[in-house]
């Protein structure tokens, strides 16, 4: 049985200081759009800036270096506990080498457990699929765009938003509207539809994972997707919330079946600083994406 | 063109800036989020006044890490969120006479009052830019209150050189923030209405 520390220390490192290419180059394509000389061009140069040094100095690209999800796809039969053990390994390791600022705090006390773990942290999602591969996400997700997220129960009087798509539409630009620049916006919004309260977070959340440029395998949110795409950034909140055509670099849409009486539409909001990246390991071969 | 800040900065100086403005900040700065504000208020000590007056508080908890010569190096050292401080940065600015804020998302109304009456101003970081903004601090001058509150919350005192902002708010009433939620509204209400049409 391999240890899995190493590979987790390394993928922590990946996420924590390299941006993933797909949401840089929409970063870059968008600095574009941007009026020369304008606020939002320079907030865009920043933060592109701050990317490349990020890499080269193998620093955290922010300070928030969020909370950790591992999304694991296992290989049918495989147990969980042991990779659990080592990845836990690795997050008290990266913590310790600063790769990780300490974000884990007793909600009574007030205490920080200093190394990211206990009180179910890290989380963690298990999946099982029939091929020998064993693949590692993580999502490190920042405490201020967390706070953005929301959740909307259909009908909506306020919004006149009925069950169905311009309804779930509706709820979505009212999320976006309400984060302003408060998630460091241009955001990556995932979104659920369905689902119960807990598991519609969930799959919003879990939405963020995704490439910003697949396309969604269900042709009806794959137009849903590219209809917000264009009406959030019609918005013009800006980078930063300063105004400017950069409002959102990717909407990515999930649903869940849900209960005849709820309609739930859920949006996980993630900043600019969209860290995630992926481990596929296949027997001794070990792959970064 | 960027404007250059200067800190410890006069009131004349800081009550010329305009919402929009981008500055760049050259000078000593103190870092303070949550725990460092409740005791500002609550304890009022005497110790920071001489530290703080002139220049500006940052709203940020930073990674730091101990060289083995005992001194701090900033790793990262982005804005954190300043509308947690709200119920306290008002009485800030008054009791301890600072220049101004750093931070992001901006702050409410009280506070906006405070940079009328005592000449300071809001200046927005890139959120999310540590790394690029750590590399703007050139030393790190003490630390405050370290034992205390853990090094997130700790008073950083800092020498920053050409560290990039905007003024979000300024000492004439005015907010970016203000300006921008009301035209996305706009906006918001223009789209929502597009749907009515289509019934």
């Amino acid at each position: 049985m391999q240890n899995f520390t190493e590979v987790g220390l390394e993928l922590i490192k990946r996420c924590s200081t390299d941006l993933s290419p797909d949401v840089e180059k929409r970063l870059r394509e968008w600095r574009d759009k941007e009026e020369a000389s304008s606020t939002a061009r320079n907030v865009l140069d920043v933060i592109l800036k701050n990317i490349e040094i990020a890499r080269q100095e193998g620093t955290p690209i922010c300070q928030d270096t969020g909370l950790l999800t591992f999304y694991l796809t296992l290989p049918r039969g495989m147990h969980a506990e042991s990779i659990k053990k080592d990845l836990v390994g690795a997050v008290r390791k990266a913590t310790e080498l600063g790769l990780l600022r300490p974000n884990a705090v007793d909600p009574v006390t007030g205490k920080n457990s200093g190394d990211n773990t206990g009180g179910g942290l890290p989380y963690f999602s298990i999946e099982y699929h029939d091929s020998e591969e064993i693949v590692i996400g993580l999502i490190q997700k920042g405490g201020g765009c967390e706070n953005c997220g929301a959740q909307y129960r259909l009908p909506d009087q306020r919004l006149k938003a009925g069950r169905d798509l311009d309804g779930v539409e509706k709820c979505v630009l009212d999320a976006v509207f309400q984060a302003q620049g408060f998630g460091c916006a241009p955001g990556v919004v995932g979104v659920c539809i369905g689902g119960d309260r807990a598991h519609s977070y969930l799959h919003a959340k879990k939405q963020l994972l995704r490439n910003l440029d697949d396309k969604n395998d269900d042709p009806v949110l794959a137009e849903l997707e590219e209809r917000l795409y264009e009406k959030l950034n019609r918005l013009k909140i800006g980078p930063m919330g300063f105004g400017g055509n950069t409002t959102v670099l990717g909407v990515k849409v999930g649903k869940l079946h849900r209960h005849p009486a709820s309609f739930f539409v859920s949006i996980s909001y993630c900043c600019w600083a969209d860290r995630k990246r992926k481990a596929v390991i296949r027997g001794s071969n070990v792959e970064i994406y | 063109m960027a404007i250059e800040v200067r800190l410890p900065a006069d009131e004349n100086f800081i009550r010329s800036l305009k919402v929009g403005d981008e500055v760049i900040i050259t000078g000593t700065m103190v870092t303070a989020r949550d725990a460092a504000h409740k005791f500002m208020v609550e304890k009022r000590p005497e110790f920071l006044k001489d530290i703080l007056r002139g220049t500006v508080i940052y709203h940020c908890g930073p990674i730091v890490k101990k060289e083995e010569t005992g001194e701090y190096r900033i790793i990262a050292a982005g804005p954190t969120t300043s509308s947690r401080e709200e119920p306290y940065e008002a009485t800030v600015i008054e009791e301890y006479r600072i220049a101004g804020v750093i931070g992001k998302g901006g702050m409410g109304e009280k506070t906006s009052e405070a940079l009328k009456k005592f000449g300071a101003v809001y200046f927005h970081a890139v959120g999310g830019a540590g790394a690029l903004l750590a590399k703007c601090v050139k030393k790190v001058k003490d630390v405050l209150m370290l034992q205390e509150f853990g090094s997130p919350e700790a008073f950083w005192i800092l020498e920053v050189e050409n560290f990039p902002a905007v003024v979000t708010m300024d000492s004439h009433g005015e907010s970016l923030h203000r300006r921008v939620l009301r035209e996305s509204e706009n906006r918001l209400k223009e789209i929502l209405e597009s749907f009515e049409v289509r019934g």
